[in-house]
Order: C-alpha cells, then sequence, then structure tokens
C-alpha cells in the first residue's frame, strides 16, 4: 500500500492554514468527511481515514466516534487496517472506555494467529491499554507464549505480563515458572524482559526466588562481547542496568544475597568504562545498587567515592544525579559525604537552576558545629545571588542551622539581620516573633543590636519583617540608640529627631504593610518614654493615626491618644510603658486583628512580666489577681479589677488596656518563713534589663529582742533550656539564724516560687 | 525502568507524539502536556536535563533545535539510562527515515508510532539491539499488502 497520499494532503492542508480559526475549519470538514465514510461499509480508505482521525486527534481535537471504526478495522483481515486499527485502539480507548471489552475476542484471535506481526500488534495493545479484566481473560494465552514461540514473541510476551502482572498482582503466580525458564534464553532481547518481569514479580513476592540467581546474573554481566548490543563500547548497557536494578530488589534487606552479590558489583564499578555517559548510567545503577543494599563498608566507600567523582565531572547532568544521590545517603554515611563538602558548594555557584537547587539542599544537610561559619559564608553569598525561587528554602535552611550551631549570640543576630536585610520578603511569618524573642533574650547585645537595626532601616525601609523587628527594636530600646555610645560598634549619632522621621517614612511609605504600620505606631508610642524633647511630636503623629482608614490602626491610635491625655502624669514616675513588656502586646495586637487564638509560642507570659514592673509610688492598689499566671485572656475585660475600670471613665476597655491598667499595682509579697514570731517577707521588682530585686523583709512581732540576726540567700545559676522557650525556673535557699532569749535559732528555707514568676 | 509517558513537542507548542504508559483521562493527559511544555520549553540553553516535577523525575532531550523529547520516570528510576534511551529512539527514527527531520515525523506519525512500539513496550526497552528493531519494521512494512493485494482480499 502505498504511503497514506490522502493522510499527507490532509496534513499539508491543516499545516497552511494561516489561523487557529481557519485550521478548525479545516479539520471540522475533514473529519465530515471521515465519519460519513465510516458509516459506509465498504470503502478502500479505511485505513487512511483512520490515520487522519488519528492526526487530528494529536492535535487535541475530540474524535471519539472513531472508537468503533478502530474496533472494526482490528477485526480485519487485512495487515495494513490491522496495523492502523491497533493504533488507533491505543491512542483512542483506555481501559475506562466500555468500547475496549469489544476488542478482548479480537485480541484473542490475533494472539493465536500464525503471522508473528499480527501476534505482535495483539501484545502490543493489550500491553498498552489492557484492563483487569482483560488481562485476566488472556493471561493463559500470554503465558502460553512465554513458553512456546520464537524470541520475537517470548520477548513481547513477558512485557505483556509485566503489565497484566502490574495490573492483576495475583496472577503472579501464573507467570513464575515460565519466568525462570526464559533465564536461560540467549536472545538479549528476551532476556531483557524475563529480567523486567523476575523484578516485578520479586517486587510483590521476595521470597519468590532462590540465591542460585545471582550467579546466574554474574555469568550475564560478565559474558561476552555481542557487537549488536554493543553501545559505545559496553556491552548492552540496558541489559546490564536492568539486572544491577534486579539484583538491588534481591539484596534489599537480605544479608546473604548481599554478601553474595559483592564481588560482582566491585567488579561491574571498577571495570566499567566512565568517560561515556552510558558508563556512568551503568555506574550509576551500580552505586544505587550498592547503597542500597546491605552491601559491606568497602564497598559502600566505593560507591560514594564514584559519586564523588560524579561530582567534578564536566557534565552537568552527571553532577545532578551525584548529588541527588548524594542527599538519598547523606543521613546514613553522613561523614563520607562530608569529604565531598567543598566540590558541592562550589556546585552552589553553578549556572543550571536544577543543580544549584540540588547542592543547596545537600549544603543545608551538611551544616554542623564545626563548619558552620564556613557555610555560612557560603550560604549568604548564596543567598545574595541565587534565583528567586529558591530563597524561601535558603532563607528558612539559614535560620535552622544558625539556631542549631550557632558559635555565638552575636553571630546569631548577625546572621538573622544578614538574610533579612539581603532576602527580606522570602522569609517566613514566624520569623519576626521568634528574632524578637532572641534579641529579647540577649540582653547584652541590645544597644548593638539596636544600632544595627536603625542603620538598616535608614538604609531601606521596604523589607517588611526587618522593618517590623527593626521598629520594635527602636522603641524597645530607643533610650540606648540615643545614647549614642556602642560598645560592639562605632559609634553613630542619632538624635530623637532622626529616630520619629525614620519612624514616621515607615508610617507613611507605601510599601508598609498594614502590621507593619502597626509595628511602627506603637513603637512612637513607646519612645515617648524613652525621649524627652519630642514628645508633642509622637502626640501629633498618634493623634493623626486616629482618623486612619485602616481600623486596626485607628483604635491603637485613639487609645494610645487616650493614654497621653489621662494618664500623662504617670507617664515618668510609674514608667508605665517604660518597662520592656511590650513584647506581648504587639502581639496581641496581630492576634487580636488576626482573630487567631492567643497562645503564640515562645512568648513570656504576661502577667509575670508585669509583675517585675513596679513603680515607685503605685497610684493603686494591688489586685489579687496579679498571682495567677495564665495568659491574659484576649478580649476580655480583665482580672485587673473593676475599681480600675472606674477610672477610665466609661471607655471601652480592650485587652491592651487591661493589661497596661494591671501594671499599676504593687508587687505582691509573700511570707517565706514564718517561725515564734520572726517573719520574712519577699517581693520582687525588676530594676534594670538584666537586673532583679528582690526585697526579704524581715520582723519580729515577739516580745523579745532578737540579736544577731543573719540572712543569707543563695540562688543556683539560671539555665534557659532554649533560645525560642522561656521557662525561668528561680529558686532560692535562704539561710537564718539568730538567738532569741537566749538560744541559738537556724533555719533553712527553699522558695521555689516568685510572686509573679509563676514557675 | 517505568517510564510513565512519552513525549514529542516542537519549540513551538505543537505535540508530535504522545505515548502514556499509564491510564489517564484526557483532561489529564491534556494538564501534563501543557505542564511538561511550559517547563521544558522555559529551560535555557546547556542545563541539566533532569528535572522533578510532582513525583516524577523529567528527563527531556532537545533535538535539531526544534524538536523535544520529554519522558516521566518514577522515583527510582535512573535518568542517565532514561537518556540513552531517547537517544536510542532517534537512532532508530534517523535509520528508518534516513537523516530523519521533524517534517518526517510529521507527516509519517503513524510509522513513528510503529517504531516506537518496536522499541518500547509497557514503559519498559523492549529490544535492546538496533538492528534487531530495524529487521522487525522491514519485515513489518512487507506484510503491508500491495494495492492489488489489498483489494483483493476481502474487508471482513
Amino acid at each position: 500500500m502505498s504511503p497514506s497520499v490522502p493522510l499527507q494532503e490532509m496534513i499539508r492542508a491543516i499545516r497552511s492554514a494561516r489561523t487557529q480559526c481557519e485550521e478548525r475549519g479545516v479539520i471540522q470538514r475533514e473529519c465530515a468527511t471521515i465519519r460519513a465514510q465510516f458509516r459506509q461499509a465498504d470503502n478502500e480508505g479505511r485505513s487512511h481515514n483512520l490515520a487522519k482521525l488519528l492526526y487530528v486527534h494529536m492535535l487535541g481535537y475530540p474524535a471519539h466516534f472513531g472508537q468503533m471504526e478502530c474496533v472494526r478495522m482490528i477485526a480485519s483481515p487485512r495487515y495494513s487496517e490491522k496495523r492502523v486499527g491497533y493504533l488507533g485502539a491505543m491512542m483512542l480507548l483506555d481501559e475506562k472506555q466500555d468500547a475496549s471489552l469489544l476488542i478482548t475476542n479480537s485480541i484473542k484471535n490475533d494472539l493465536a494467529n500464525s503471522n508473528q506481526y499480527v501476534q505482535s500488534l495483539a501484545l502490543c495493545t493489550l500491553a498498552c491499554m489492557g484492563s483487569a479484566e482483560m488481562c485476566r481473560d488472556l493471561a493463559p494465552e500470554i503465558n502460553r507464549l512465554l513458553r512456546a514461540s520464537n524470541s520475537y514473541i517470548k520477548k513481547k510476551a513477558a512485557l505483556c505480563a509485566v503489565h497484566i502482572v502490574r495490573k492483576v498482582q495475583d496472577l503472579g503466580e501464573l507467570f513464575a515458572p515460565s519466568a525462570r525458564c526464559l533465564l536461560t534464553e540467549k536472545n538479549h532481547g528476551v532476556l531483557h524482559g524475563a529480567v523486567v518481569l523476575i523484578t516485578e514479580l520479586c517486587e510483590c513476592n521476595p521470597e519468590s526466588l532462590e540465591l542460585v540467581l545471582i550467579r546466574w546474573c554474574q555469568c550475564l554481566v560478565i559474558s561476552g562481547y555481542s557487537p549488536d548490543h554493543d553501545v559505545a563500547g559496553i556491552s548492552d548497557p540496558f541489559l546490564q542496568v536492568r539486572i544491577l536494578r534486579l539484583l538491588r530488589i534481591l539484596g534489599h534487606n537480605n544479608e546473604a544475597a548481599s554478601d553474595a552479590m559483592n564481588d560482582l558489583l566491585a567488579q561491574v564499578a571498577t571495570n566499567t568504562d566512565s568517560t561515556k555517559t552510558v558508563g556512568n548510567a551503568v555506574l550509576y545503577e551500580t552505586v544505587l545498587t550498592v547503597l542500597d543494599i546491605k552491601s559491606e563498608s568497602g564497598l559502600r566507600v566505593l560507591a560514594v567515592n564514584i559519586l564523588g567523582r560524579f561530582l567534578l565531572n564536566n557534565d552537568r547532568n552527571i553532577r545532578y544525579i551525584a548529588m541527588i544521590s548524594l542527599q538519598k545517603i547523606v543521613g546514613t554515611d553522613h561523614n563520607a559525604v562530608q569529604r565531598h563538602r567543598g566540590t558541592i558548594v562550589d556546585c552552589l555557584k553553578d549556572q543550571d537552576a536544577s543543580v544549584k537547587r540540588r547542592a543547596l539542599e545537600l549544603s543545608l544537610a551538611l551544616v554542623s558545629a564545626s563548619n558552620i561559619r564556613s557555610m555560612m559564608k557560603e550560604l549568604l553569598s548564596f543567598l545574595s545571588s541565587c534565583p528567586p525561587e529558591l530563597r524561601s528554602q535558603t532563607a528558612s535552611g539559614i535560620f535552622i542551622a544558625a539556631e542549631r550551631y550557632a558559635p555565638s549570640q552575636r553571630w546569631h543576630i548577625d546572621t538573622i539581620l544578614h538574610v533579612l536585610t539581603t532576602a527580606g520578603g522570602d522569609v517566613r511569618d514566624e520569623t519576626v516573633p521568634n528574632l524578637i524573642q532572641l534579641i529579647t533574650n540577649t540582653s547584652e547585645l541590645h544597644c548593638y543590636t539596636v544600632h544595627k537595626l536603625y542603620r538598616a532601616l535608614h538604609n531601606d525601609i521596604s523589607q517588611q519583617p526587618l522593618v517590623q523587628v527593626a521598629c520594635w527594636c527602636i522603641g524597645e530600646y530607643g533610650d540606648l540608640l540615643l545614647r549614642g555610645e556602642c560598645q560592639e560598634m562605632e559609634p553613630v549619632q542619632v538624635t530623637e529627631d532622626d529616630v520619629l522621621d525614620v519612624l514616621e517614612a515607615v508610617l507613611q511609605s507605601h510599601m508598609s504593610s498594614p502590621s507593619t504600620r502597626g509595628f511602627a505606631l506603637t513603637a512612637t508610642m513607646k519612645l515617648s518614654t524613652r525621649i524627652t524633647e519630642n514628645v508633642d511630636r509622637i502626640r501629633s503623629i498618634v493623634s493623626i493615626y486616629g482618623s486612619c482608614i485602616d481600623v486596626e490602626l485607628q483604635q491603637r491610635a485613639v487609645e494610645y491618644n487616650a493614654l497621653f491625655k489621662k494618664y500623662d502624669h504617670m507617664r515618668y514616675s510609674t514608667e508605665w510603658l517604660g518597662q520592656r513588656f511590650l513584647v506581648f502586646v504587639c502581639s496581641t495586637f496581630v492576634v487580636q486583628s488576626a482573630g487567631l487564638s492567643p497562645p503564640i509560642c515562645g512568648f513570656p507570659q504576661v502577667c509575670d512580666l508585669l509583675d517585675l514592673l513596679g513603680g515607685s509610688e503605685p497610684p493603686l492598689q494591688s489586685s489579687p489577681a496579679l498571682g495567677s499566671t495564665a495568659p491574659l485572656p484576649v478580649g476580655t475585660a480583665g482580672t485587673a479589677g473593676g475599681d480600675l475600670l472606674d477610672l477610665l471613665g466609661g471607655l471601652e476597655p480592650t485587652a491592651i488596656m487591661t493589661v497596661l491598667l494591671s501594671v499599676f499595682s504593687v508587687a505582691p509579697t509573700v511570707s517565706v518563713y514564718d517561725k515564734d514570731g520572726v517573719t520574712v517577707t519577699l517581693s520582687c521588682e525588676k530594676q534594670s534589663d538584666s537586673g532583679l530585686s528582690i526585697t526579704l523583709t524581715a520582723s519580729n512581732s515577739t516580745d523579745s529582742d532578737i540579736r544577731g540576726f543573719t540572712l543569707q540567700a543563695a540562688v543556683p545559676k539560671v539555665c534557659i533550656s532554649s533560645s525560642f522557650s522561656f521557662q525561668v525556673n528561680l529558686k532560692m535557699r535562704l539561710r537564718i539564724s539568730y538567738t532569741s532569749q537566749g538560744s541559738a535559732v537556724q533555719d533553712t528555707v527553699q522558695v521555689d516560687s516568685f510572686p509573679g514568676l509563676g514557675h | 525502568m517505568f517510564m510513565r509517558f512519552l513525549l514529542l513537542f516542537s519549540r513551538q507548542g505543537k505535540l508530535r507524539l504522545q505515548k502514556w504508559f499509564t491510564p489517564l483521562t484526557d483532561r489529564e493527559k491534556k494538564k501534563v502536556i501543557r505542564d511538561m511544555m511550559m517547563l521544558v520549553l522555559a529551560r535555557p540553553a546547556r542545563s541539566c536535563n533532569f528535572l522533578q516535577w510532582r513525583d516524577l523525575k523529567i528527563v527531556y532531550k532537545r533535538w535539531y533545535a526544534s524538536l523535544y523529547f520529554c519522558a516521566g520516570l518514577e522515583d527510582h528510576d535512573n535518568e542517565l539510562l532514561a537518556l540513552e534511551v531517547l537517544h536510542r529512539y532517534v537512532e532508530l527514527l534517523d535509520k528508518y527515515f534516513g537523516n530523519v527531520c521533524e517534517l518526517d515525523i510529521i507527516f509519517n506519525f503513524e510509522k513513528a508510532y510503529f517504531i516506537l512500539d518496536e522499541f518500547l513496550m509497557e514503559g519498559e526497552i523492549l529490544e535492546t539491539s538496533k538492528v534487531a528493531v530495524g529487521v522487525s519494521l522491514e519485515e513489518a512494512d512487507t506484510l503491508q499488502e500491495t494495492m492489488e493485494e489489498y483489494m483483493s482480499k476481502p474487508a471482513y
């Protein structure tokens, strides 16, 4: 039959259509003709018509009306029609279509045809779209063909059997004996098919093969040179790889099998020529096998070294797969992979995005306490030049590594700041509270941190996480900033105006998100207690936002305004905002506005800190509720006492107001020793950032004098367990000794809970 | 190696061949084709031939500057060997058509499928010898009847 001229004419017509519309027109006309011709019982060009339809289908147009024609063509005695019919079945029918069942009978007949090419069509189609029922139906036929036919059919039958086993696992038992017989064949195609079939059977049922198989594999892999199957000097690499894959499955979790194949794998690994890709493909499969079975350590080292060689290969593909494999074993063979760390880090600079990604993952896995500084340098330089899709992953990887292995606090903070300035837009949301927590805990670096953040903010106010942290920091430690001196950095003169300028810029910038503005506004407010000259400016900023469109900001501004109006006189005497407690306050706001539930991990309990605040002249009486350690419930009128609310004069209290007001209470005292009229009471006050002042008051309520009263107090060193959980377990032991009425008294008392610290 | 699919498409995004080794609905197939085209055509020259897509490894090979071969593999498959498979298929096409070009594949697409079906089946390699594949194709082609034989055989 001459080449399909009608088909080629149609293709030419479609290709010459200049627009999509024209093309559709041509195709619609053709399809109409084809449909009409299908309806005719007898016509000559049937295979051409179906071929045309298949072409149209490939362009994406509907062709389901050709399904029945496929069924008819498959049943035709003419080979050319069968061929196209089966092709059509593979393209238009799949196991989900009902029409596919109709061809089961034709396939059955064709499987028994005398002509091997007809048989092969049937086998191919069954392997392509055979449904489970069809497979069950035809499995015995396939099994028969596996045993008694020529090699051309055997190899096809083998893969058809693979399909059947993949569809219906139980039929595996049917094919197992035939599969074993196939292994003795000489024909590579049949052998290959047999290996695939056996691999499939082993995957379903691992016990189905004996150790003798391995010796057979050995012979096969080392055996003769066959010019037909040679690829660039490697003897049948496809078959070799398949066998190695089978060995992998046999050796997995099987000590005995792994031992038996040890020598074979070592031989393949050393003898395979690695100058061409083909050789590398075989080596790669060998490495995968070695790493997956229970191989001995010498062989494993050999495998890792091969991967190391791959890393230095000029071919990008080979570097890529080397890194994938190293990634898989970096957990188990960590030291072996560490040896290649230098090369891996170099791959970060590769042009190719896939290679970069792999190098990044592997580099992050290789970070350890000993190489943290050098690795971080590399990672940070990578961050500044990496493709945008990798930035988020890099940033989080850096944070995790920094948290785990930071050699010093300052280094940790520096690293995080570096990330925020380089890739601030790509960090995750929880970075901001985490960083705030870290800064809070590193009290000795507050000065350094605030200076650095101020400078960063001065340069760039677009990176939201950085801006948020910087604003918070300036609000908290603004006094340190204004003081100008700093041990760790060169001092820079910063005036109050400068600081307020920066905060105002943040507030007004269109780049600032609403939550950032909230941070800036709160910081501005906090500064009102830390600065002396520009309080009016702050007041005016705050009052502007009292009519802001953003409800959140407006609410805050209004409340802050109220504080200005009503409690101005308390500003310096009680330092009600002067204490470092607004960490929680910010989060309360964020929480409130986001509607989330209150506890954000790692935040200190607000009441604990509040209770450490104190004023020299607290205007109000202590509230009973302050001894509690529950987190302040969001939105409730709160435990701070109804009497406080009267002061507000009807202003609706929100959580923040409650928090602020509850500050106005005196630190509670607790009695720690009470015996024979001698009492010792304890009260806590936070005097400075790092100092907690505990006042012990002893009193004597007996009639007689007490002489030689000595009080000794000891506290253990407090360890912070991890930087992100704030737990202070403070204990104190007191030894009290005195002489009363002639007798000496000595007592030791342990104080486990401090009022307000709660633990 | 279990190839899930093999696609051939041109630089302009026209599909030239599609072979699916797992059952997918038409809609899913269209999605895969779209995604593959998008991913592969966006790759710069001289980049790595492997990429990750969903849970599959994608191996692609550019050929004659205008045609892309793209195969989807499972996670435990050997990518380097997949490249060899694609290379082998090109060689087979070349041998059959004699200095094959994209037009050959367009105008004789059914032949391209027949060649593929002699080389791969069920996502696995069927025949590892180039010579053997060539021989079976020739013989099958001779079976295609001449016009007279065709007309003389009954239709059913």
